[in-house]
């Protein structure tokens, strides 16, 4: 069975459309994440899966049941704000109990105790219990309002840009905790995010997320090697893919100088968009010239920036390899690892 | 430049106390002394033998003769003060009450037309309050409400009932949705939200709505005084109901009861000082 599916789901707010026929579906184990740009509708999403906004149609099904009309109340899953702190007039403690102490509920005072103990512990936040939330840092307040979702061992977790308010290295730090977190309590996971490194590092499958479309349902392995479109391409990777703008003449693809890029099949069609990974180009064996505009230097590897035939290309280079900035190279790209959308 | 923005505190400061300080200057003469030709300024222990001295025997006489029932009113000013505090009090936390409800409403749902509903709500305090004394005088003498501490009550509530909606929008949009929301996901329903989640926040707003909603139901006079002749008389018409009797008017207990009117507003208003210019611009001061 699956923990959630959302069925033709859309959502408009006066003329524009936040969400557009959604379909989705997730497992029970699963830890999905909604990629997508700002404004592409991934907060309604969520929200219409919480029951803070009512769908206009289509169907949410939580564990088989429908659950379109229900109160958030009722649907028992957690969600965690991209913005939303704490309440702030109240202790940590008093914030992990609010969710527990919600009159449906009705645990013992034991058991409260015993859940945010627990909770507590696994987000190590336990000398945080008696501070008053407006005296933590942005980290601790995430942390906080994660444990707010998890003491009730709801049946789904929603996530908001959980991460997104906070530094870089503690963005990857709880990046890593959480996903370990989500496959210790076996619970589903919404994840929504604009950022691909987070994607790709966290999720089961993908769901890429255009404009209240859902463009593409990959793992993210297959999403990063074969975007189903220019859009999806750019939004994931960095430096992102490729995309360049190629005729074919014969058998091969022509940049816009007319320079030779590579070789085309025959049924290729005539103009195209051409779409390939930084990591996937050489610097040699090619047929044409191209030269090195920048060298970023990246650490393990360096990015470098090539003007060919009057395009602009980013390729990656190991740091063993000698290259300077106005050298001139032959670059090639083996042509399986091109991605072709046919223009017209 | 710094002292003569001193000179003009000073100055503001002296005529805005300088009432204050006469009511209390004269709160502690005896009745001669407040219509003596010569103005008396300096309290002193005993009677000066010159009738021209600036100086009056002090006395707190005023202050205990509160209780006296003057020629012309049918109560003692004590009375009149239990009648102000049970009016103003009851109205101001009924106008507060409505007014949060209301301006929740109005902050968190798709009203049809909220913004006309908002402007007619406004509205209601465009027209003087004496444009309408007549009609209400009519109404509340069928309804029997005339000179009732309800009739008075109702009639606050509803003259305060704009300000409080509108103060209270503005507080209240500044409160996040997202507080109710994670509630409402917590598993609260919109009620329980509400008063768990949203009042805590709301709370300096409400304080400030009520003092602004006790001012103005505390000093009310055009009303208190046409709806009433006796029973529900508030202080302002009780003491503009003594003029003209026959003892002439009792200044000392006037001036002594008029401190002991203005002392709790005085002291409500210092407590939520730092509030009030917040809810002066409708709480549109971002932070």
């Amino acid at each position: 069975m699956n923990a959630l599916e959302l069925i033709d789901v859309s959502k408009r707010f006066g003329a524009t459309s936040a969400l557009d026929g959604v379909n989705l579906s997730v497992g029970e184990r699963e830890f999905v994440v909604v990629l997508g740009p700002t404004g592409a509708g991934k907060t309604t999403l969520l929200r219409t899966i919480a029951g803070l906004e009512a769908p206009d149609r289509g169907q949410v099904r939580l564990f088989g049941a429908d659950c379109t009309h229900a109160s958030p109340a009722a649907r028992d899953v957690a969600l965690v704000f991209q913005n939303f702190s704490l309440y702030p007039g109240k202790t940590v403690r008093e914030n992990l109990a609010f969710p527990l102490l919600a009159p449906g509920r009705q645990l013992a005072a034991r058991e409260v105790d015993e859940r945010i103990q627990w909770a507590a512990q696994l987000l190590r936040i336990e000398r945080l219990l008696d501070r008053s939330a407006r005296k933590l840092s942005g980290g601790e307040m995430q942390r906080v309002a994660i444990g707010r979702a998890i003491v009730r061992r709801p049946r789904l977790f929603l996530m908001d840009e959980p991460l997104t308010n906070l530094d870089a290295k503690l963005r990857e730090e709880l990046r890593v905790e959480l996903r370990e977190l989500a496959r210790r309590l076996e619970t589903p996971v919404v994840w929504v995010t604009h950022d691909s490194a987070e994607a790709l590092s966290m999720a089961d499958r993908i769901v890429a997320l255009f404009a209240g479309r859902v463009v593409q349902v990959a793992s993210p392995r297959e999403l990063y090697l074969r975007p189903s479109t220019p859009a999806v391409a750019r939004q994931l990777g960095s430096p992102p893919m490729n995309l360049i703008e190629v005729r074919r003449a014969g058998a091969a693809w022509r940049l816009p100088n007319g320079d030779e890029f590579g070789a085309a099949g025959v049924e290729a069609p005539s103009e195209a968009l051409l779409g390939f990974r930084p990591e996937h180009v050489r610097l040699d064996g090619g047929a044409s010239e191209a030269v090195v505009e920048v060298v970023e230097h990246l650490g393990p590897q360096r990015v470098v920036v090539l003007r060919w035939g009057g395009a602009i290309v980013h390729a990656t280079a190991p740091t063993s390899i000698d290259i300077a900035v106005h050298q001139r190279v032959k670059p090639s790209v083996p042509p399986e690892r091109c991605i072709v959308w046919p223009r017209s | 430049m710094k002292w003569l923005r001193w000179l003009v505190v000073a100055l503001y400061l002296l005529i805005a106390t300088a009432p204050l300080a006469w009511m209390g200057l004269s709160s502690l003469k005896r009745r001669a002394d407040t219509i003596s030709p010569h103005a008396k300024v300096l309290p002193a222990a005993e009677a000066p033998s010159d009738p021209t001295s600036p100086r009056f025997e002090a006395t707190l006489d005023a202050y205990r003769e509160l209780n006296v029932v003057h020629a012309g009113a049918q109560q003692s000013f004590w009375r009149h003060l239990g009648s102000s505090v049970l009016i103003g009090l009851v109205s101001t936390l009924a106008s507060v009450a409505l007014g949060t409800c209301c301006a929740y409403g109005f902050s968190r749902f798709r009203v049809p037309g909220a913004k006309d509903w908002l402007f007619f709500v406004l509205s209601t305090r465009f027209l003087p309050p004496l444009a309408v004394v007549v009609p209400v005088l009519i109404m509340y003498r069928t309804l029997d409400l005339q000179g009732t501490h309800v009739g008075l009550i109702v009639l606050y509530t509803v003259f305060n009932l704009s300000l409080s909606v509108w103060l209270m929008k503005g507080f209240l949009d500044e409160i996040p949705r997202a507080f109710e929301e994670a509630a409402l996901v917590d598993g609260y329903t919109r009620a329980q939200a509400f008063v768990r989640v949203v009042l805590p926040e709301a709370r300096t707003g409400m304080a400030v709505t009520a003092v602004f909603c006790l001012i103005s139901s505390w000093n009310e006079y055009g009303f208190a005084m046409t709806l009433n002749s006796s029973g529900a008389v508030t202080v302002p018409a009780y003491f503009a109901g003594l003029q003209g009797n026959i003892e002439g008017m009792p200044w000392p207990q006037i001036a002594a009861g008029a401190l002991v009117f203005v002392a709790p507003i005085v002291l409500f208003t210092v407590l939520v000082r730092e509030n009030l210019l917040r809810g002066m611009t409708f709480g549109t001061i971002k932070q």
